[in-house]
């Protein structure tokens, strides 16, 4: 899948079908995969680069996915660890669809409230649901602030 | 439909045209039967005798009815079913429900799921809206609630009366003086919060610093729970006792407030000066809440 350039840098072949994910913080590339649910036991083939020289970012992870699109309930959540990536829908090897990604104002189901006494880690039938503030995520049901660590919040 | 969950919910305009109709109810302006074919359950997973004594009360003055669950112990919780469900199908035998939960965030999500309003008693270390409003009606019974200067005392870290209080008040232009022992200090967020919205917050060392400056002191429970062996609870719970001889000096008009059970916070030989103001406290629970559950059902 990788092959070293000429020049020196390291390529990650293109794919056919899928979904490349750019401009990803340097070093979250894992996070993200996480994110998605994608760990050693699923089928994607995965292409995963990390610390990529980048001219706007200086260094950036790059991800690719073969035969997945995302969703946009998967993007909102890759917002919270990288906002500036960008997703690539690769279609017939043609990027078909550019988008970046944009943090939603509600988060519903996508961070578990590190608060042991609230509701929602209980049996209770419903989602965790968390406003995003700038200071942090701000849980709407026992008022807990995330302010730091959300990746090992994220469901 | 109208849900009293959280004292963040409120606007300055909707407290204050609550506490007015607590006055109402408070002088007997009101119709004695005004909810005489209403019924309303008193939900309480957590033991209490005040919020759901003052509850039962008030709604029997309006002439209504209420059944209820007393702990978790007699309820469908320990077959397993969820506090969703349970609300569920009282919803369908009551036209209100009042409820206490040991989860924080419980009243929220009770409100998703009840087809009739729901009252939060008390959720957690989270909110306790009516005793928030019950401690603005006893001071704006002396005084007007604006630019007034008023002390937290004790465990502000998981009081939750102490928050609730303190949020309601940043919309009073008060200015908060917070006297904690050390570890049970306010939230960093929650004097944050405060600050955000305006508020000015001094932290004291202790109240002997503070008590001079204050217009109304609100002394909470220090819990023996938090602490790890009895004597470093009786070593800090000593340091924050009330007592006659501090009030040399203080303002005339200087509140004391509690919102009880105490345990010890509050020598009783404060109870005979005029600064003593808790028992009044409690008992204005029962207008504070007969204007709750007439608001929700009327």
């Amino acid at each position: 899948m990788t092959r070293k350039d000429p020049s020196g840098g390291l390529i990650i072949s293109p794919i056919r079908n899928g979904t490349v994910i750019d401009h990803i913080t340097a070093g979250e590339a894992l996070n993200v995969l996480r994110i998605l649910g994608i760990t050693g036991s699923t089928r994607e083939c995965l292409s995963i680069a990390t610390n990529v020289r980048s001219k706007r970012m200086g260094r950036k992870d790059v991800v690719k996915i073969e035969n997945r699109e995302l969703r946009t309930e998967e993007v909102d959540r890759i917002a919270l660890l990288a906002p500036q990536a960008k997703i690539n829908i690769i279609r017939d090897y043609r990027v078909v669809e550019k988008k970046g990604v944009e943090i939603p104002e509600i988060l519903k189901g996508v961070v578990r409230c590190p608060n042991p006494g609230c509701i929602t880690n209980t049996n209770e039938p419903v989602e965790s649901t968390f406003e995003v503030l700038p200071k942090g995520l701000h849980c709407l049901y026992c008022d807990w602030l995330v302010k730091d660590d959300i990746a090992n919040h994220i469901i | 439909m109208y849900h009293i969950i959280s004292i963040r919910d409120f606007e300055r305009s909707d407290l204050d045209y609550l506490l007015d109709r607590a006055g109402e109810f408070d002088t007997g302006k009101y119709r004695p039967q005004a909810l005489d074919d209403k019924l309303v359950a008193l939900l309480f997973f957590e033991p209490s005798t005040r919020t759901r004594m003052s509850f039962a009360t008030a709604m029997a003055r309006l002439g209504g009815r209420s059944i209820g669950v007393d702990s978790v112990e007699a309820s469908s919780i320990v077959k397993g079913e969820t506090l969703a469900d349970t609300i569920r199908v009282v919803s369908s035998y009551v036209d209100a429900i009042v409820l206490r939960h040991p989860k924080e965030g419980a009243a929220r999500l009770a409100s998703e799921f009840a087809s009739v309003p729901v009252i939060n008693a008390g959720d957690g270390a989270g909110q306790h809206p009516s005793q928030t409003l019950l401690d603005l009606y006893t001071i704006r019974q002396s005084m007007p609630i604006d630019g007034t200067d008023v002390g937290l005392l004790g465990d502000l870290r998981y009081g939750r009366t102490a928050h609730s209080l303190a949020l309601a008040l940043s919309l009073y232009g008060v200015t908060l003086h917070t006297i904690a022992p050390g570890g049970l200090e306010m939230p960093a967020n929650i004097t944050l919060e405060l600050r955000e919205r305006g508020m000015e917050v001094i932290e004291h060392a202790n109240v002997e610093e503070a008590i001079r400056e204050l217009d109304v002191l609100y002394v909470t429970r220090i819990q023996r729970e938090r602490f790890p062996d009895s004597a470093s609870y009786y070593n800090v719970a000593s340091s924050y006792r009330i007592t006659p001889d501090l009030f040399a000096g203080v303002r005339d008009h200087l509140m004391i407030l509690h919102p009880l059970p105490r345990a010890g916070e509050i020598d009783p030989a404060v109870d005979q000066t005029p600064y003593a103001r808790y028992f009044e406290q409690a008992r204005n629970g029962v207008p504070v809440r007969m204007a709750l559950l007439h608001e929700v059902m009327k």
